[in-house]
């Protein structure tokens, strides 16, 4: 929370909303923000949420899942597929079922 | 945690894990807390890291203009720079040219200066109200905003730097990069013609000022009357290919069916498919949600209309959910790209109503009580029906 009232003290000195409609010219200087931490997101509990926590959070917060309409099997296996082959998440063959099944348990239709 | 973001001028503090607002949006997990990220009012978090956050729809009844600390944001890849020095910036020019270049925003600067109002519409806005639903990003109506952009023509870099004859398209890179070296880069490509159209422009200012870093500070593509995952952020390169782009973002990613309205059956497989590319034609009620209860009497409804770029001839709304249309008044016109406001009438008895709204485009299309679908969740834009009390 302090890092909040840092990045918002920056702004507030850094001049953001320097140009006004007379002055059109591009921005100068910097421009610095903290984007909050989301290391309380955190997934179901539930068999396999291990894998989840290691596998899935490397790349984006828990809510890409939680959001979801709710998929079937099929689907989290297209998507866990496509973290491994296209994302390139380090997900061993031998996870994968692990993660679709939690996924498919805690987050299914 | 919002008392206390009250007392800095409105800035909440929260975040996700906190007692706060959530707003629900009307279809399973929709449930999307209010939350203000750095330099940007409290919006719906639709995912936090890679920032995803969605404008709470009110705003769009304050003016045709979406203020920059109200305008959606949308990142593919965590890797964001957090701290961004304009000054230091630089565009790097390269590929199938005669020239490259490496333009800072001073070198801009010397550049005509174009400034222009359009919509920047996310491919995924809607994506929530489909059915049968599908996996994505899950907004509701709140991915789009319309800003007016200031800028110099993509044409005119394209021009200084000299394309060679086999140029074929034009690749869009920012500073933004994945967290494993494994995911593939977020590129986007035009084709040469589209990209020296006399609209598509590098802006450095939003509404007349910096534009907000979620935003894509300090400057970023603006290809109007294009789905805003064209609108590279944070502008870093421009790359002219010899070839159609066959990056993962353009070849995989963001591929429409090839068929009339982008529309095809739940189910079928084997289509072909094309690069998802000019907005289809929408409109919305803006002053009235859908189960609201209002007084009778006479009063006004209001909304917001826009397309791709042909400009809005006409909206109609109704009251008996479709059956029977009139004409909404269109209000000042901030040229083809932007949202156009529209106002209508109602002499409001008591009773229950379906309010509906429909625009048409100058091009002649209509939009369609039906919706489209399609495995992407892309380009919904079927006709909005609101349900009203009137007591």
């Amino acid at each position: 929370m302090k890092k909040w009232w840092i990045a918002l003290a920056a702004l507030s000195s850094i001049g953001v909303g320097v140009a006004t409609a007379a002055n059109l010219a591009p921005p100068q200087g910097t421009v610095t923000i903290v984007l909050p931490s989301d290391a309380r997101t955190s997934f179901k509990p539930g068999a396999g949420v291990e894998t989840a926590q290691r596998y899935c959070l490397t790349c984006h917060s828990s809510a890409y899942v939680s959001i979801q309409p709710g998929l079937s099997t099929a689907q989290w296996t297209a998507e866990v597929e496509k973290m491994k082959n296209v994302y390139g998440a380090p997900i061993p063959d031998d996870q994968v079922s692990t993660l679709v099944t939690y996924l498919a348990t805690e987050y299914g239709l | 945690m919002v008392a206390a973001g009250a007392a800095l001028g409105g800035i909440s503090l929260a975040t996700a894990a906190d007692a706060q607002t959530v707003v629900d949006l009307p279809f399973v997990n929709g449930q999307r807390p209010l939350t203000a990220f750095p330099q940007k009012r409290p919006l719906l978090q639709v995912t936090p890291r890679p920032p995803q956050l969605e404008t709470p729809f009110a705003i769009f009844d304050d003016g045709v203009f979406t203020p920059n600390d109200a305008f959606f944001v949308r990142w593919h890849l965590a890797g964001i720079p957090q701290s961004v020095d304009a000054s230091m910036h630089r565009i790097k020019v390269t590929g199938a040219v005669q020239r490259e270049l490496l333009l800072s925003l001073d070198d801009l600067a010397t550049m005509r200066t174009i400034e222009i109002t359009a919509v920047n519409q996310c491919s995924g806005n809607s994506r929530g109200f489909f059915a049968p639903r599908v996996a994505g990003g899950q907004w509701g109506n709140g991915a789009m905003g319309n800003a007016r952009w200031t800028g110099v023509r993509l044409r005119d870099i394209l021009t200084r730097a000299g394309l060679q004859s086999n140029a074929k398209q034009v690749q869009f890179r920012g500073l933004d990069g994945p967290v494993l070296p494994e995911t593939p880069a977020f590129k986007k490509a035009l084709d040469v013609d589209v990209a020296r159209g006399d609209d598509v422009i590098v802006a450095y200012l939003m509404n007349g000022q910096p534009m907000p870093l979620l935003n894509g500070f300090p400057v970023r593509l603006i290809v109007p009357g294009w789905y805003a995952t064209y609108w590279v952020k944070m502008l870093a390169e421009i790359t002219v290919l010899d070839h159609v782009d066959d990056n993962f973002w353009m070849k995989t990613a963001y591929r429409i069916p090839d068929t009339p309205a982008a529309n095809i059956a739940p189910g079928t497989t084997g289509f072909a498919t094309i690069p998802i590319n000019k907005l289809n034609v929408r409109s919305f009620v803006t002053n009235i949600a859908d189960g609201a209860t209002i007084s009778a009497g006479s009063t006004s409804l209001r909304g917001i209309a826009f397309d791709g770029g042909n400009g809005v001839r006409r909206v109609e709304i109704s009251i008996d959910g479709g059956r029977t249309w009139r004409n909404a008044i269109l209000e000042q016109d901030y040229g083809k790209y932007s949202f156009r406001r529209w106002n209508a009438r109602w002499d409001a008895r008591p009773g229950a109503y379906d309010v509906a709204v429909r625009a048409s485009s100058n091009d002649g299309v209509m939009q369609k009580a039906t919706p489209i679908w399609n495995p992407g969740g892309y380009m919904r834009n079927s006709i909005e029906t609101y349900r009203v009390t009137v007591s």
